[in-house]
């Protein structure tokens, strides 16, 4: 493998977050180092999806901290998050359902656009060249993704297991640093967990891009994850390698041990 | 002091009418999610009802009795509802089920000029009495408190009290009777509802028929106070500020939305208007109304919206 | 020639992003244009120029507008007259305060004074959503319709209330005849439709249609909803105060508030909804279809009533013709909601396939 394991770039301090009366995560920390595949597993309502919605801003924890590269923030939002090479993927997908998938995967282009609304109005110079240099970046995705076939369709009209896969696209497209998918492989069959299942191992391999990934299919989690974060009712349970992951009896007893 | 007071109440009874106005707005908006703009449409053409058939019954009737006359036509009035509450249903909500919030708006705006077409067609164009024998000399109260008493009309305590009789009836309604449950369960999640065996469309014909009975109830008692004409079809665009601020989805909003807007209005026409000049009433409402919804953009009783990812 | 795009083989992504990728429709839309440009001057008396196509025109362009914000950015309006009003009286103060300003930089900063107002009534979408925000920009509708019927600076203080413009000209070219007047509204709607065409096919457009689509992913991946709703607000209302500009100017030449009412607003989203939300082409349907609607229930109605034996009153002529009006609308977004734009790309997709059904 060409990549390696690098320093921490992401690290939770002690976040919590409620809604209302109702806590949703109670005093985690966890940290994410360069290049792995770092998963958060738990039963359902554990709080995983909360726990990404911090990491990129869409939720504000009430306490605690969020460490990205050396720079404190004690509250993130998402277009602070983008622009810190985060970017992710959603459990009921969230495309753009009005547009084609190449307007999907620019959209991701967006923070590296230049010019502005008058040369944009203009279709001239800068706009003009900018939007044939960004085209040229989603087609490489396209290739990457094996979507060419679907390129100009509306994501309306594609089947789930594909609007997943543009989902992943255009996020990619953003060329991120960090990768957060939530359960990328909820609701598909063998076939296409196996071609997800390469694809993110693919991205991690080829671009050495951080992944945080939550899923509920323990097989892939311990096959392809690195490190591994349970959380059970907001709570941390347990974290560390798949193995030491599967074998902590709290996790068992949990989690494990109510499928198993 | 005293004049501040008539003032204020003065805008809370002009405030009373746009209550009833958006108590139609959020009944058949919760019930059908349907934002309707014909709900001004709807009280010209029942208050047009109720005026010409009113003058029609002794007529064709020869009946002497005031008081039967006004009956007949506002049972006359509200079987005419009845039937405009059916026929929106059948035409216009059945075909549109599942529509975007700006196509179903615009599907009103088209019921709007449908109505005021007919209305107008049907029942003529002039300014039309309503006269149901409401009182109306001024009395003065309160003469011991402030000095020269306070002016009131007589009629506008009737009509208060109308008003919230008629509250009070659609509160039981709403919370004692069988197809008051219905009307709240499809209120709170259409296909629950529908799952679990409520007739849906027969609840919309029943929803649209009780937002036209507030409707005649409104354009009566407004009809009393001002007469019947064509301008008050642009009635609805006053009550709107209020349902905003109230809460799209709340009946105690539109009340007390329509309470403030009205004291609201009325205060700005009084002690505003000399300084910057006349007819702001209608503005000041709508701004009013935007600066609530910067604190709460769900209006005063709103549910809270919370995203979702 | 069928309508086929076998055979046209894309060779570089420039060719593929043209605006009309396809050679027929390229064709069919070069044969419009001469049409309207040579065609239509030549044949149209002045009558359909006044009463229908100049109309038409500028209507398009308000639409155009209305469609930015409404079909592309998602953001309902029911205020769209407001900023026609206060481009047309924005222009008009530049044009008469102003000694020798030229008429397109009077009509242009009208347009720019709207953006601004548009920007500024567009605060409370960064807020409030869908209907509350539809009524919201109501505000704007009615604090405009109050400052130009009240405040006298804004008629220059005439004392009738209402405002008139005279000796048109751009560059020695007197615009004064219907036929002037059609020409410079089509070049005017020409330039800015391509404006339009091209925002929403580069980035702008796309961060608009995110935030339409789906707000919190759009701002998850970098789009910030404060410059996109914003912005939506500003180009909608820049095209929308150049038509109420063009509208006073060139079509009434002497205007009062009411020429900007509520009801201009409702009229101008009929023309989005019923033309195609998010179409550029749907905005020329829509304006097209409300513009000639009532004309043509018009001039029908009596001719109708004659055939019958029955004569109708002038009176019962508009109320039948508010009648029928409410409910072809009604018809029409039963039968297609999302409006003609989208009849016409079935039609072309069906084209496409001819003969064979799939």
């Amino acid at each position: 493998m060409s990549r390696e394991i690098g320093e921490v770039i992401l690290d939770l301090k002690n976040v919590s977050l409620a809604f209302g009366g109702v806590k949703a995560l109670t005093d985690i920390s966890f940290d994410v180092r360069e290049h792995e595949i770092r998963a958060i597993i738990g039963p359902n309502g554990a709080g995983k999806s909360s726990m990404l919605n911090v990491i990129n801003g869409v939720y504000r924890p009430q306490q605690g901290e969020i460490i990205l590269r050396g720079k404190h923030f004690s509250k993130m939002n998402p277009y602070k998050a983008a622009r810190a090479g985060i970017s992710r993927t959603f459990q009921n997908i969230a495309l753009f359902k009005g547009m084609n998938v190449i307007d999907n995967m620019m959209t991701g282009r967006n923070l590296k656009i230049r010019s502005n609304l008058i040369q944009q109005a203009l279709w001239w110079g800068p706009a003009r060249r900018e939007e044939l240099e960004h085209r040229a970046k989603v087609e490489e995705v396209i290739d990457f993704l094996e979507i060419q076939h679907i390129r100009k369709t509306p994501v309306g009209r594609l089947p789930y297991g594909l609007q997943k896969r543009v989902d992943l696209g255009r996020a990619l497209a953003m060329e991120p640093s960090i990768l957060l998918l939530d359960e990328p492989m909820a609701g598909m069959n063998v076939e296409e967990k196996q071609d997800m299942c390469r694809f993110v191992l693919d991205i991690n391999d080829q671009f050495g891009t951080t992944i945080v990934l939550i899923e509920h299919d323990m097989a892939v989690v311990m096959d392809i994850s690195d490190r591994v974060v349970v959380l059970d009712y907001g709570r941390k349970i347990g974290d560390g390698l798949p193995d030491e992951v599967r074998a902590n009896p709290e996790v068992i007893s949990a989690y494990l041990g109510a499928s198993h | 002091m005293g004049f501040f007071i008539e003032t204020l109440i003065g805008g809370l009874m002009a405030g009373m009418l746009y209550s009833l106005v958006a108590l139609g707005f959020v009944l058949i908006y919760k019930a059908s999610g349907v934002f309707n703009f014909a709900q001004g449409a709807m009280l010209l053409f029942a208050a047009l009802a109720m005026a010409r058939f009113s003058a029609w019954i002794p007529e064709w009737l020869g009946i002497d009795s005031l008081w039967l006359a006004n009956v007949i036509a506002f049972f006359i009035a509200g079987a005419l509802m009845y039937l405009v509450a059916w026929l929106i249903e059948r035409l216009v909500l059945r075909p549109l089920v599942n529509q975007e919030g700006a196509t179903l708006l615009m599907a009103t705006l088209g019921i709007a000029y449908v109505l005021e077409g007919l209305g107008t067609s049907i029942f003529g164009t002039a300014i039309y009495k309503i006269d149901v024998g409401m009182p109306k000399e001024p009395v003065l109260i309160l003469e011991g408190i402030f000095e020269g008493g306070l002016l009131i009309n007589k009629e506008d305590f009737v009509a208060a009290l109308i008003a919230a009789v008629l509250v009070a009836l659609l509160t039981l309604f709403f919370q004692k009777t069988v197809t008051g449950r219905a009307l709240r369960a499809v209120a709170d999640d259409h296909q629950a509802a529908q799952s679990i065996g409520i007739p849906l469309n027969h609840i919309w014909v029943i929803v649209w028929f009780v937002a036209g009975i507030v409707a005649l109830v409104a354009g009566v008692i407004w009809g009393s106070k001002l007469g019947v004409q064509f301008s008050l079809a642009t009635v609805a665009l006053r009550g709107l500020p209020v349902v905003i601020l109230g809460g799209l989805t709340s009946i105690p909003g539109a009340i007390i939305g329509g309470l403030i807007i009205g004291v609201g209005e009325k205060l700005s026409e009084v002690y505003l208007g000399p300084m910057i000049g006349g007819g702001i009433e209608i503005w000041f409402a709508y701004q009013l109304a935007l600066v609530f919804l910067l604190f709460r953009p769900q209006g005063l009783f709103g549910e809270k919206i919370i995203d979702r990812v | 020639m069928l309508y086929r795009e076998n055979g046209q083989f894309k060779t570089s992504y420039a060719a593929d992003q043209q605006i009309f990728p396809i050679a027929q429709d390229r064709w069919a839309i070069l044969g419009i244009l001469v049409f309207a440009f040579i065609g239509i001057p030549l044949l149209g008396d002045e009558y359909l120029m006044r009463a229908i196509l100049i109309p038409f025109l500028i209507l398009s362009l308000a639409a155009l507008g209305v469609n930015i914000l409404v079909g592309f950015c998602g953001q309902i309006t029911l205020g769209a007259g407001a900023f026609m009003a206060v481009g047309a009286y924005a222009a008009y103060n530049f044009h008469i305060r102003i000694e020798g300003l030229p008429l397109l930089v009077s009509i242009l900063l009208g347009g720019i004074t709207s953006a601004l107002v548009g920007i500024v009534f567009g605060i409370p979408s960064l807020r409030v959503r869908g209907l509350y925000l539809a009524v919201a920009t109501l505000a704007a509708q009615f604090f405009t319709d109050w400052v130009f019927l009240r405040i006298p600076w804004f008629t220059n203080n005439a004392s009738s209330g209402s405002v008139s413009v005279s000796n048109l000209q751009i560059m020695g070219w007197e615009i004064i005849t219907p036929f002037d007047k059609y020409m410079f509204c089509l070049v005017w709607l020409t330039v800015f439709a391509l404006l339009a065409k091209n925002m929403t096919r580069s980035a702008i457009g796309r961060q608009w249609m995110a935030i339409r689509d789906m707000d919190v992913a759009a701002e998850v991946i970098g789009i910030r909803p404060l410059f996109a709703k914003l912005s939506a607000f500003a180009v909608s209302s820049f095209f929308v105060g150049t038509a109420g500009a063009l509208w006073g100017f060139i079509h009434l030449s002497s205007w009062e508030p009411a020429a900007f009412s509520v009801d201009r607003s409702f009229q101008l989203l009929f023309m989005v909804i019923i033309g195609g939300l998010g179409s550029i082409m749907g905005s020329f349907f829509g304006a097209a279809f409300i513009v000639t609607l009532p004309i043509a229930l018009n001039q029908f109605l009596p001719a109708i009533g004659g055939l019958f034996g029955v004569t109708i009153s002038t009176a019962g002529v508009s109320h039948a013709e508010l009648i029928i009006f409410g409910s072809l609308i009604i018809f029409f977004l039963i039968k297609e909601p999302h409006g003609i734009a989208r009849l016409w790309s079935t039609g072309k997709e069906k084209l496409r396939l001819w003969p064979f059904p799939h």
